[in-house]
């Protein structure tokens, strides 16, 4: 420990002391609270937080590294392991990715079907954050019953993908199947059934007096410091500023659906957690515009060196052989180049940064990933406030440790 | 002193550490079966039809894990504070009036271990070193979220004893006697109905929040809330000396309730006691009554658990302090003028 009080002691300002009596605190990595490997080594003044030292990298497995050595479908997976509450964004972020660079378009119907899914993931992802901010809070009960939502939406993927948590869904230049009949019957029974549960839970939280009191000014972050930051997502939405990839930059037909794009106030946890409130039944909307306007067609794109082919093809046609064989060794042709590709995580903007030289796998990829950002706010979000609000600003920005350290 | 006196009141007390340790035994299978039903869940269901057992298979699994004592922790302290809490939350007991009397071979026995006529006082002095477990052990472990525990214990118990205190003393004025059982049958008016809360319906709010910070039980468990302080003052023990914490708070819960239905709501009485002519059936009763309001005030301890979200420190003293203490001090005087305009 007195290595640590001794490190850096010039940045950590002990003004405004009760009776100058300092403790460190070391609030991680294994701390329950922080919902994944986080280290802060805490300065404190009784429950008063002086300054917080975060450290980061516990869980660093080197995507970045390790996709510079992967063709560019074998990708997919390590983005499963980025924000694991959303994977299918993460995945469909990557297709739209690949598809920008080799200039692939896909069919209208895929990017409603990738809509759908990828507004599921949204609202898995803010439920498990919003619940989670209750039990930060102490309120355990309305964290069981949304969990129950989010295990149907789990058995959506299932049913579209095969995998629950890690998804893995869809291929570059669209799905791998259309969507089963199991899975519209699911889907139409959740858009049913929904909204009266997650009520239930609005009900608990929203309005709450104690929990009022406890995230009101908890955590609070102004739009210009957000800004600067480099906020995206619900957090710099929170402080309010309307920015949305969805909209500012359209991808994936985001242009045909009308949806409102809900902003805070003070940038605080109330205003998270009522942004993404607002954000679940946004994406509802989204969903319910997606299924009523799916158009006909096919699944996926007529391209053939990235879209594996049938496999009974496979055994029948040469053509087929020879792609299944060229996509499965990783040798697909794909042109030199610079690409940027953003879509909006279920916590801010994701983005991917790719140059590739031509060759089998990228030369270098940069994951722009929006806990990175907001965690880098985190000591001055905290400082001055109590032990309770920093665990409550932690959950409610939602840092998900895999995407944090990548 | 009788030497029959002496087995009467050492068999009451034998059956009564035995009831209350086996309600707190089965305390937390009610808790985990509240909650579960709260959460849309089964809750334990293994051990035994609908998990009967459950509590007992718990119990024998404290005694069998490993005793694990931190190298830097006061070992005496580290043994003595889960004891202290122990010993504290068992002997307030002693003077809950569980029904009048039962007629038993020629005597009269008493349903209650001692009637001291200072009942009030002798719960609140107990309950006050409760804390001292909570303090010594939370000191004693040399972890600091194990302190952290254990001075939001302190400084939670002693702002709400505060206003614990304040609410009885207007209970107190009106019965003019600090004796539970006086108070309780002071309630016995309106054929068992002319309950303290028709008269104290403030108290009785100011007495149940402060209970709920007295037991450590949300939505001011702050001294254990684990998503900030990892268990507080327990993060370092293990086997029964966890045990006897967990066990202390229940205890804790049954014996405020049973202080809440004995100050605010009758203790044993109930409507109709009156027509009934045989002592002894009346008393079993009696028993039943008390343990019907103590059932209920415990389920509402749950649910408010189950529901409602923690304080956070600042705000949990600022309702101490600005809030109940104030309360309590204008529902004391007002009882106070009451009495003294219409008397009794």
């Amino acid at each position: 420990m007195s290595q640590l009080d001794t490190r850096n002691q010039d940045k950590f300002v002990s003004t405004e002391t009760i009776d100058g009596e300092i403790a460190t605190l070391n609030l991680g990595p294994t701390h329950p609270a922080t919902h994944g490997v986080f280290q802060n080594v805490m300065k404190v003044d009784g429950e008063r937080i002086i300054s917080s030292e975060p450290t980061i990298g516990y869980i660093h497995r080197a995507f970045e590294k390790l996709a510079e050595r992967r063709p560019y479908n074998q990708i997919t997976p390590i983005t499963d392991r980025l924000n694991y509450c959303s994977s299918p964004i993460n995945n469909m972020g990557w297709h739209m990715t690949v598809e920008k660079l080799a200039g692939i378009e896909v069919p209208k119907k895929v990017d409603y079907m990738r809509v759908i899914i990828m507004e599921l993931a949204r609202i898995a992802d803010h439920l498990v954050c919003n619940s989670v901010i209750g039990v930060d809070t102490g309120a355990l009960t309305g964290f069981t019953y949304v969990f129950q939502e989010r295990e149907k939406i789990y058995e959506m993927y299932e049913e579209v993908c095969g995998a629950r948590l890690t998804t893995n869904i869809g291929r570059i230049g669209g799905f791998e199947r259309e969507f089963s009949p199991v899975f519209m019957v699911k889907l139409k029974k959740f858009l049913k059934e929904f909204p009266a549960k997650f009520q239930e839970f609005d009900n608990l939280l929203t309005r709450n007096r104690i929990f009022m009191d406890r995230v009101i000014k908890a955590g609070p972050i102004s739009a210009e410091k957000a800004m600067s930051y480099g906020f995206t997502g619900p957090n710099l939405r929170a402080a309010g500023v309307d920015y949305d990839v969805r909209v500012m930059n359209p991808y994936s037909s985001y242009g045909d659906f009308d949806f409102i794009i809900p902003v805070g106030q003070d940038g605080d946890t109330y205003d998270r957690f009522i942004v993404r409130q607002e954000e679940i039944r946004q994406s509802l909307g989204i969903i319910r515009q997606a299924l009523d306007g799916m158009p006909e067609g096919k699944h996926y794109a007529d391209v053939p060196s990235f879209y594996l082919p049938p496999k009974e093809e496979v055994f029948r046609s040469m053509e087929a052989l020879i792609y299944h064989f060229k996509i499965i060794m990783g040798e697909t042709p794909i042109p030199a180049g610079e690409v940027y590709h953003a879509v909006e995580g279920a916590n801010g903007e994701l983005g991917y940064y790719l140059i590739s030289d031509g060759g089998r796998t990228p030369y270098r990829l940069h994951f722009r990933r929006p806990c990175f950002i907001y965690y880098q706010a985190y000591p001055e979000m905290v400082k001055g406030a109590m032990l309770s609000d920093a665990i409550l600003t932690m959950s409610s920005m939602n840092v998900i440790a895999g995407e944090l350290d990548a | 002193m009788d030497f029959a006196l002496l087995l009467e009141k050492s068999i009451l007390i034998l059956i009564l550490t035995a009831i209350t340790l086996g309600i707190a035994t089965y305390l937390t299978y009610g808790e985990r079966k509240v909650a579960a039903f709260l959460q849309d869940r089964l809750g334990p269901n293994r051990a035994g039809i609908f998990g009967i057992l459950q509590p007992i298979a718990d119990a024998g699994k404290m005694f069998f894990k490993e005793e694990l004592i931190p190298k830097n922790a006061e070992k005496w302290l580290f043994i003595l504070g889960p004891g202290l809490a122990m010993i504290t939350a068992c002997i307030t007991s002693a003077v809950i009036p569980w029904g009048s009397h039962l007629e038993l071979f020629g005597r009269t026995i008493q349903l209650q271990v001692a009637d001291v006529d200072i009942g009030i006082l002798y719960i609140m002095g107990i309950v006050s070193v409760g804390v001292y477990g909570i303090l010594i052990g939370g000191w004693a472990s040399n972890n600091k979220y194990s302190l952290y525990g254990a001075v939001r214990a302190s400084s939670q118990m002693i702002s709400y004893e505060l206003g614990m205190g304040l609410a009885l003393i207007a209970v107190i004025i009106m019965s003019g006697s600090l004796s539970l059982r006086e108070i309780v049958e002071q309630q016995s008016g309106w054929g068992g109905m002319q309950w303290n809360i028709i008269y104290q319906p403030l108290g009785f709010i100011i007495f149940f929040t402060c209970a709920l910070a007295e037991c450590n039980r949300a939505p001011f468990d702050l001294p254990e809330c684990e998503t900030e302080l990892i268990g507080g003052y327990h993060t370092e023990y293990s086997s029964m000396k966890l045990g006897f914490y967990l066990f202390a708070e229940y205890i804790n819960m049954f014996i405020s309730s049973a202080v809440m239905t004995c100050m605010y709501f009758g203790g044993y009485n109930f409507p109709g006691m009156h027509q009934i002519d045989s002592q002894n059936l009346l008393a079993v009763l009696q028993i039943a009554a008390i343990f019907l309001k103590i059932s209920f005030f415990i389920f509402a301890f749950m649910w408010i658990r189950w529901t409602l979200p923690r304080f956070r420190y600042d705000q949990l003293m600022h309702l101490g302090w600005k809030t109940m203490i104030p309360l309590a001090i204008v529902n004391m005087l007002l009882t106070g003028g009451g009495m003294l305009l219409f008397g009794k």
